[in-house]
């Protein structure tokens, strides 16, 4: 089997035509060898954009090279991921594979890869990524990383043009793109300055950037360092620099976005994600002009985002881990992993597709540049911030930021005392885990 | 014609059933026919009633019971630890706290204004006013919708940019971000339910309304008794009884609101207006760790008010019956 895809070299793009996806396909007919009834697949996934659409589209050419198996895609909100899940997995009917973003925290029902994949050509192709996906004394492989993404902010620049304000500079802080977005604002009639998606992880990088520490000297999880940032975040969204609808109109840790009020030209600087590219030029087309500009910097001398992204595993309850993980390792393969990112317009986490450059298809300039400006945030990124993407207890922490912080906005609890609720949280979520 | 047809069928279904009754006998005969019921009721309600017992004295974040820990009642002293119950802030779980202060002053609005507001209109559509058919249908129509929809209904017109801002901002009044202010999101939320709602009792009370004989009206008139004097002497004595059950039907879904609350402001702004059946599914199934043992004993706890409410209503019953 022979896979086309484009990539992009020194500014030229090439065609390139792989044979690396033949030797996937070869393996994985050398394991099927001896069945000979349908065998079905089920591969649970939600999309941001395009994922599962394209996913079964490549899919669809796995499996006519592989006479027999049958591919599910099931494709489901992303709630269902998060929800219902990992109640499947506890109760033994989960799916055979699926799409995950709680990528360690699910580490108890991975199938392990070890013994169907080749581990060099894994560690070369996604390097640290496969340790998001290790816990504990469980470090065999067990995940590919499908989509690499990253925080940042996504600002109108339409509406700083109007307003006749120059945008902050590239290390510019907090405070100057909150002073900055609320000159704009007021001169343009603008709704909304600012806004954070309602979203633990999201405010991680800036809560990095304000002198988060996230775990303490044993490595266990924290919330040390946390407060500087909680008492802005709160100040902001009572002197309305912040969006109060996004933390303020939603209770539990209900996740809530803010991209609709960015695409609506109602919000002046939106602070959000690389996966957020695809629907921002789809929707925002010739509405206005706008870019990214990466992640702003703190106080603690910062300029942190968040990592993050998804992943495809596979889980021990399924009856053919043979086929999984030939399923998983065909998706691995350079080309196909290639040509997937460009299609569905995502940051490779392939080390070698990233290093090659992807020609994202039907991506505008400002698509294209706003994803050049993503990846080029990247190296900015704190080591904490990759080691609380990589952390087991990163999703009860995710969780707990946005009850305790939303109560403290609303007025329920002073910052110090959300804070110190946050801690108590996590001890007793720790406990019940352990 | 169509016994011409039963009646043979009938004959067919009788040789087995007979047989089935010598082979069992007339005692053990009636519980066949109990069983398929019988097994359903257990495994779906008595089954789940009796595992939330066991899940409610275990910890940890597993599903299946037998990778769960004994804890004994540290989930009910979890729950309990309270500096004052009155002030969710000195309670170690304040979130269920909350729910629980926010749950009780729901109801006791919630049930005050639909039991009252159900009683005047049920008042109204009893007399002889004109379109009294379609009217009581328009009261009636909200019942028929799905909370999610009733939830989705509101939130249009009630967000931001929704349609009563949208009126506000036409009169020169300005709007107001409904949902993103506590109180007004906990007004909203009676009031949504209240409409949502209404119809039922108001029906209910209807009929209680319609029982009442009508000589006993035509007496008082012709003893010259004011409206008013007939409504509190004739109307609420004889409508008591319907009023109880009203009250207590509507005290027992009141504490059980969770669907239409949820999908309306999502139990915010912050816990303004989480219920306690918001605290227990967050608690066991949306949160991380999922903590079931605390949502178990919390769910206990509820039902414990739930069987308090319904013995209150399965005394009036009888107290109504025996006169």
């Amino acid at each position: 089997m022979f896979v086309t895809y484009m990539v992009n070299q020194g500014g030229t793009t090439v065609l390139k035509t792989s044979f690396a996806a033949t030797t996937a396909v070869a393996t994985s007919f050398a394991l099927l060898a001896g069945a000979a009834a349908a065998q079905e697949i089920r591969f649970m996934c939600y999309s941001d954009g395009n994922e599962c659409e394209v996913y079964d589209d490549v899919l669809t050419r796995f499996e006519a090279d592989n006479p027999g198996v049958d591919v599910i895609v099931d494709v489901v909100p992303y709630q269902a991921i998060l929800e219902n899940l990992p109640v499947q997995l506890a109760a033994g009917t989960g799916p055979d594979m699926a799409k995950v973003t709680d990528l360690g925290g699910l580490n108890e029902y991975y199938l392990d890869l070890t013994p169907y994949i080749d581990t060099g050509y894994w560690d070369a192709s996604f390097g640290g990524t496969l340790d998001w996906y290790r816990v504990g004394d469980r470090q065999g492989y067990y995940g590919m990383h499908s989509q690499l993404t990253i925080t940042g902010a996504f600002v109108n620049a339409t509406l700083f043009e109007q307003a006749g304000i120059e945008m902050p500079g590239a290390d510019a802080t907090w405070e100057e793109w909150a002073a900055a977005a609320n000159a704009v604002a007021a001169a343009t009639d603008t709704p909304f300055p600012m806004a954070i998606d309602r979203s633990g992880h999201r405010v991680a990088g800036p809560a990095i950037s304000y002198g988060a520490q996230y775990f303490d000297g044993e490595g266990n999880g924290s919330f040390a360092g946390f407060e500087p940032f909680a008492a802005q975040f709160v100040a902001w969204n009572e002197d309305g620099t912040m969006a109060r609808d996004v933390w303020a109109g939603q209770g539990g840790a209900t996740y809530q976005d803010a991209a609709q009020e960015f695409i609506n030209g109602e919000l002046v600087f939106y602070y959000s994600g690389s996966w957020q590219v695809g629907r921002m030029d789809e929707q925002v087309g010739d509405f206005f002009d706008w870019q990214v500009v990466g992640s702003p910097c703190g106080p603690a001398g910062a300029c942190s985002g968040m990592p993050g992204g998804a992943g495809i595993v596979g889980f021990e309850q399924t009856e053919h881990p043979e086929i999984v993980a030939a399923v998983i390792d065909y998706l691995a393969q350079e080309d196909v992993y290639a040509e997937v990112a460009a299609r569905t317009r995502n940051l490779p986490a392939h080390l070698g597709v990233a290093s090659a450059g992807v020609e994202f298809q039907n991506a505008s300039p400002a698509a294209q540049a706003a994803l050049n400006a993503f990846a080029a945030d990247l190296p900015d990124v704190s080591p904490i911030a990759f080691a609380y993407q990589g952390y087991a207890g990163n999703r009860a922490m995710f969780g707990i930021t946005v009850e305790r912080l939303s109560q403290a906005i609303v007025g329920e609890l002073s910052v110090a005392d959300a804070v110190g609720r946050m801690s108590d949280d996590l001890a007793a979520a720790m406990a019940e885990s352990q | 014609m169509f016994l011409a047809i039963l009646n043979p069928l009938m004959r067919i279904i009788e040789i087995p059933m007979l047989a089935l009754q010598r082979l069992l006998g007339m005692r053990l005969f009636a519980w066949a026919f109990l069983a398929p019921n019988l097994i359903l009721f257990g495994l779906f309600a008595f089954l789940p009633v009796i595992l939330n017992l066991f899940y409610a004295t275990t910890g940890g974040d597993n599903v299946l019971l037998a990778d769960r820990p004994d804890v004994g009642l540290r989930n009910f002293v979890t729950l309990t630890d309270c500096g004052s119950y009155l002030d969710p802030n000195t309670c170690r779980e304040d979130k269920f706290w909350r729910a629980v202060w926010n749950t009780t002053w729901f109801v006791t609005l919630q049930v005050g204004f639909m039991v009252g507001f159900a009683l005047l209109t049920a008042i109204i559509l009893n007399r002889d006013i004109r379109a009294r058919g379609f009217f009581r249908a328009v009261f009636f129509f909200p019942v028929l919708l799905s909370p999610v929809v009733v939830a989705l209904i509101w939130k249009w017109i009630l967000q931001r940019e929704g349609v009563l801002n949208a009126f506000l901002d036409w009169t020169g009044m300005g709007g107001i971000n409904w949902l993103v202010d506590a109180q007004w999101a906990f007004a909203w939320s009676v009031f949504i339910s209240v409409w949502a709602h209404m119809g039922f009792y108001t029906l209910i009370l209807l009929a209680g309304l319609q029982a009442i004989p009508r000589d006993v009206y035509e007496a008082a008139i012709m003893d010259r008794a004011s409206p008013w004097r007939s409504f509190t002497r004739i109307t609420l004595p004889l409508l008591a009884p319907t009023m109880l059950v009203v009250l207590v039907l509507a005290l027992i879904k009141g504490v059980q609101t969770f669907d239409e609350i949820y999908a309306f402001t999502g139990g915010g702004p912050g816990t303004a207006t989480t219920f306690i059946i918001q605290y227990i599914y967050e608690e066991g199934f949306a949160g991380a760790p999922r903590l079931f043992g605390l949502a178990a004993a919390a769910s206990l706890m509820v039902a414990a008010v739930l069987v308090v409410l319904t013995l209150i209503q399965l005394w009036v019953n009888r107290r109504n019956v025996d006169g």
